[in-house]
């Protein structure tokens, strides 16, 4: 279930979680260099070159580089706290290794559009 | 189970052609049905996000408890439904507890609006959920689980006891099964839909 990671990193056996600290995860940092990542946004790996990128980055990348992914989806397969992913992807977004969408209700009020959307696929599941 | 190897990625892509993604919370009190509503209606096996807060119950986003704060982290099922080849739907099961309040303001964020899953055995402890979702502007449904073994009361007596506005959806689910679960987030939806104030695109 919790295979030693190829990178060294240490995993706690009982939870498979990397026996470090957040913070040092994120380098020390503790907020995103940019906002506009939330839970549903939408990523994907736009750069396959992993130079000069940390372990932890590393294991993010290798996670956006089959497709795209949701913010949250990416947090629970690295098991990393969502705060600690959004983090690591800010720095990525920054310097062109991810790729992000922009979020479908950017002013916090969805529109007509999406919501008409939603209603029409989901009675499609009837 | 995930482990760093890209190799071992357990993680289901979605269809490149997905463009857009909309979230839903289902929330509701402790073992009201949520994870089991989440699971009915996602494609995928229900992941889980950890959020950070501190002790106190504050959300901790910006991981500024390095300092030492005694923290703890809250994991929030979720799963995945895809609509159309362009559009996502992401249901979040978030713990309607009042120690919960502070993760809230997160994982509302975004969010379209919530639906509120009642046991009718334990009405009562809907009630501060439905408050939270007042006091935060979050337009909501309710839905009412039904168990085998739940009285059984009229809309009127529900909406009553809820206190809930006329407009406000009130259906009644089963939330091991597809399209009874759809249903209640369709009534949701479409409560959004016609009854929410929204900016015109």
């Amino acid at each position: 279930m919790n295979p030693a990671p190829a990178d060294g990193t240490r995993t706690d056996w009982n939870t498979g979680r990397a026996l470090v600290r957040p913070h040092v995860v994120t380098g020390g940092r503790g907020t995103p260099s940019r906002n506009t990542l939330d839970h549903i946004t939408l990523i994907t790996a736009a750069r396959e070159d992993l130079t000069d990128l940390g372990p932890e980055q590393c294991r993010l990348m290798r996670v956006c580089l089959g497709g795209w992914l949701s913010v949250a989806e990416v947090a629970a397969n690295l098991r990393l706290p969502t705060s600690v992913t959004k983090v690591l992807l800010a720095d990525l977004v920054d310097s062109g290794h991810i790729t992000a969408t922009a979020p479908a209700a950017p002013a916090g009020i969805p529109g007509e559009q999406l919501l008409k959307d939603v209603l029409d696929g989901l009675r499609a599941l009837l | 189970m995930g482990s760093a190897l890209s190799s071992d990625t357990t993680a289901t892509y979605l269809r490149p052609t997905v463009a857009r993604a909309a979230k839903i919370l289902i929330t509701g009190h402790f073992a009201v049905g949520k994870t089991t509503f989440v699971r009915t209606l996602s494609e995928i096996e229900p992941l889980q996000t950890e959020e950070v807060m501190t002790r106190a119950g504050a959300l901790v986003d910006d991981l500024t408890w390095v300092a030492g704060k005694t923290t703890t982290t809250v994991a929030i099922d979720f799963g995945r439904r895809t609509l159309s080849d362009s559009l996502v739907l992401y249901l979040f099961g978030t713990p309607g507890q009042d120690r919960f309040t502070h993760l809230w303001d997160g994982i509302a964020r975004g969010s379209l609006g919530a639906l509120v899953l009642a046991d009718t055995r334990r009405l009562a402890d809907s009630f501060s959920v439905v408050e939270r979702l007042e006091a935060m502007g979050l337009p909501y449904a309710v839905a009412i689980n039904r168990f085998d073994n739940s009285p059984r009361y009229s809309g009127q007596e529900l909406r009553h006891a809820l206190d809930l506005l006329p407009e406000t959806p009130l259906v009644a689910c089963d939330a091991r099964d597809r399209a009874s679960s759809a249903h209640a987030v369709i009534a949701l939806v479409d409560h959004l839909l016609h009854h929410q104030p929204r900016e015109h695109v």
